[in-house]
């Protein structure tokens, strides 16, 4: 039994006189204890607000219609009233957001809002709290805590503000956290510093992670296994190493053939995928990714193209998958490393 | 390379920001130093990379090379014609030939103008077509050269995908037929599988109109794609500057090498293979740089003598060119980063914080599950 598990989520915002926007479109996928998971995708995939589902983030709207289910440990967090989901929220499941300055409250010292989350899931005060609160800033790599206490947010460093909103998620010890762009508002020297953190955290104590960004690096890097999202539904499931391999969806190739690499070469081509993200047709007729998609056949514009499962826990929305190696088209170069063509049999973890 | 093919010099080039304080009278009480003493060249028909972190004064730097923001001091030399010295109106003139794309589409372009008088707009001011007709011909050519549709004259920013604004801005800056075009991080607002089509306009516009670019980027990736030369800037000043292939496959100075090693590459192989070298702390502030080596609070490689009190100037070292006191010795593995072994503290001082440096071994934990 995972230990989030994100069934069929789909969420809708209608507004008078205007289009009705299905932001998240039925997706599902799982999270085991201690494992990290990956939601990529680019803007307007449908991420983040996967992300503020799940968290109970989203503005109440009566246009607002979350549907499907997010069972954490046996409880489904969508079915939650607001008292028992705020116990949940900072103590079992903890959120990092991309830009650290608007998440954190400009007028209130660090200290005061570090103590908050254990005052209020720990009932922590006074001393206890404020000591508590050093040596959460000291595990997250923030020097001389007692005096960054006192501390308002705009005199920290972007990188620094980040150790402090981490240091609020992990105050509680969650059994998962969600870290939504993490890195991106900072600079590649400090993303490192921030990565590392991240990792330390999740293998020292068994916390579950699930990252979500746009950055493929990050990704290779990081995650255990990831899902590719498209026009609000998942496309591609796979374990880290085989879906950079192998990439089956033709939206995953495309996504890894366009990035250009540091250890590539100056002038080689790079190969776009066509079009933009504003080129998508609704699921409902199809495939979305079909107006863009270099290996469209007619099947893909009848019908919402079925989820292939395949046996090395990875699977995809795809009726004309992209070939298994050696004929890697969008992404063959130097990453080919000798025995990639084999399929691993020990890529287990399956989850049924 | 030769003499007479640069196309650009920048010679010892400064811009300093004055601090003000003070309600009735500002008195300055500073300068930040963005830009502190740079020089270099491009060539003609080459890219020039320009990588550093944010507040390394990368931007300030291309502002300051077109005269957007006037330098402090030094010199820009323009296809022989020195800029900071030119007369308002000649420098109107020479702007024509020098053109900038910005990041930000939605905020260069102004939402209540149609692209067709965006592209108008330089066309008139530099008197180039007689009239309308043919201002249009020149206009639609410029649409074509960057991919976009000729319907698009009628529309307004608003209209268009983040990619194709990028177009339209890039369609401002050719429409004149520059010779120089300053891109500062022309692809970072946009989604990866954009920036691959934007990357590669601009290297087939290099191929067909001979352009010269100064690429201004903080992600190494793409500007190790786009570049020829690749400079490496650090608080205001140039740390290294190689040709591009020889910057990523030998980096000789300490932050080179850090910031190398932080950019995450989308290969599970590499990315569990590689040694990290995570850099102490944050920029120290450019208002009050550190002495000496602007680099040594936070380098691992930092030594007792000379870097603390001793600026480096860049010197040749087999074609690249290093501030590095200790290039050589870095370089042959003489000297070890002091941090060695894993996860020891060292504190650094300076403005920076100080923050733990470790030298990572290859991380084995994160693949536990997949082989």
């Amino acid at each position: 039994m995972a230990l989030l598990e994100v069934d069929d989520l789909s969420v809708t915002f209608a507004r008078r006189g205007q289009r009705t926007v299905r932001a998240v479109d039925g997706v599902s996928f799982s999270v085991d204890a201690g494992e990290v998971v990956g939601l990529v995708g680019e803007s307007g995939c449908g991420k983040s607000v996967t992300s503020m589902a799940i968290m109970g983030l989203l503005p109440r709207h009566p246009g607002t219609r979350i549907g499907g289910k997010a069972v954490f440990d046996g409880t489904d967090l969508l079915g939650l009233d607001d008292r028992a989901r705020r116990d949940i929220r900072g103590r079992d499941v903890a959120m990092i957001f991309q830009d650290p300055l608007s998440s954190l409250n400009p007028v209130i010292p660090i200290g005061l809002q570090v103590t908050e989350v254990l005052a209020r899931h720990r009932g922590m005060k006074g001393d206890a709290a404020r000591k508590e609160a050093a040596g959460l800033l000291d595990r997250v790599g923030i020097p001389d805590p007692n005096r960054r206490l006192k501390e308002y947010p705009h005199q920290l460093s972007g990188g620094m503000r980040q150790r402090a909103l981490i240091a609020m998620a992990v105050a509680c010890r969650p059994r998962l956290l969600i870290a939504d762009e993490p890195t991106t508002a900072l600079d590649v020297t400090i993303q490192a510093q921030i990565l590392e953190l991240l990792k330390e955290l999740v293998h020292d104590s068994g916390t579950a992670l699930v990252m979500i960004t746009h950055d493929l690096g990050v990704v290779a890097g990081m995650c255990d296994s990831i899902n590719v999202l498209y026009a609000g539904r998942v496309v591609e499931t796979a374990r880290r190493r085989p879906l950079f391999r192998e990439p089956r969806h033709p939206y995953t190739a495309g996504l890894l053939g366009s990035v250009p690499r540091l250890d590539s070469g100056r002038g080689e081509p790079l190969n776009p995928i066509p079009g933009s993200v504003r080129d998508v047709l609704s699921w409902s007729e199809g495939c979305a990714f079909a107006p863009r998609c270099s290996r469209r056949v007619d099947a893909c514009l009848d019908e919402t193209p079925p989820v292939v499962r395949t046996h090395d826990a990875r699977s995809y929305r795809c009726v004309d998958p992209v070939p298994l190696p050696g004929a890697v088209p969008a992404q063959a170069g130097p990453a080919d490393q000798p025995g990639a063509s084999s399929p691993e049999p020990n890529e287990e973890k399956t989850r049924d | 390379m030769t003499d007479n093919d640069i196309l650009v010099e920048v010679r010892d080039l400064k811009v300093h920001f004055p601090i003000k304080r003070g309600v009735l009278f500002d008195r300055t009480i500073g300068h930040v130093k963005a830009v502190d003493g740079v020089d270099l060249r491009i060539p003609r028909g080459k890219t020039y990379g320009l990588v550093g972190e944010s507040g390394c004064g990368k931007s300030t730097l291309g502002r300051a090379l077109l005269q957007l923001t006037p330098p402090t001091g030094g010199e820009v030399v323009f296809d022989d014609v020195e800029l900071t010295t030119l007369p308002p109106a000649r420098l109107r003139a020479m702007r024509r030939r020098m053109q900038m794309i910005f990041q930000d589409p939605m905020s260069s372009l102004d939402p209540r103008q149609n692209v067709e008088s965006i592209l108008t707009e330089g066309l008139q001011t530099h008197g180039i077509g007689d009239n309308r007709d043919e201002r249009r011909a020149i206009i639609g050519e410029a649409l074509d050269k960057v991919g976009l549709p000729r319907w698009a004259l009628s529309r307004y920013p608003h209209e268009f995908s983040g990619g194709q604004r990028q177009r339209i801005g890039i369609a401002r800056a050719v429409v004149l037929g520059p010779e120089l075009i300053v891109a500062d991080e022309p692809v970072s607002a946009l989604d990866v599988s954009i920036q691959a089509q934007v990357v590669n306009l601009l290297d087939e516009l290099q191929e067909s109109l001979g352009l010269t670019y100064l690429v201004i980027a903080h992600d190494l990736a793409v500007v190790r794609h786009i570049s020829d030369i690749v400079g490496v800037m650090y608080l205001g000043a140039l740390v290294e500057e190689a040709p591009s292939d020889r910057l990523y496959t030998e980096p000789l100075h300490p932050y080179t090498r850090a910031l190398m090693s932080a950019v995450p590459v989308p290969d599970p192989d590499v990315e569990d293979r590689r040694e990290r070298i995570l850099l102490a702390g944050d920029l120290p502030s450019p208002a009050n740089p550190p002495t000496g080596c602007r680099f040594h609070t936070r380098c691992p490689w930092a030594q007792p003598t000379r870097c603390a009190d001793e600026r480096p100037v860049l010197r040749d070292i087999g074609g690249s060119r290093v501030a590095c006191h200790w290039a050589e010795r870095i370089a042959s593995g003489e000297l070890r980063p002091s941090h060695g072994g894993a996860g020891v503290t060292g504190a650094s001082d300076g403005g920076a914080a100080a923050e733990s440096v470790s030298i990572a071994a290859p991380t084995a934990k994160a693949d536990s599950a997949d082989g």
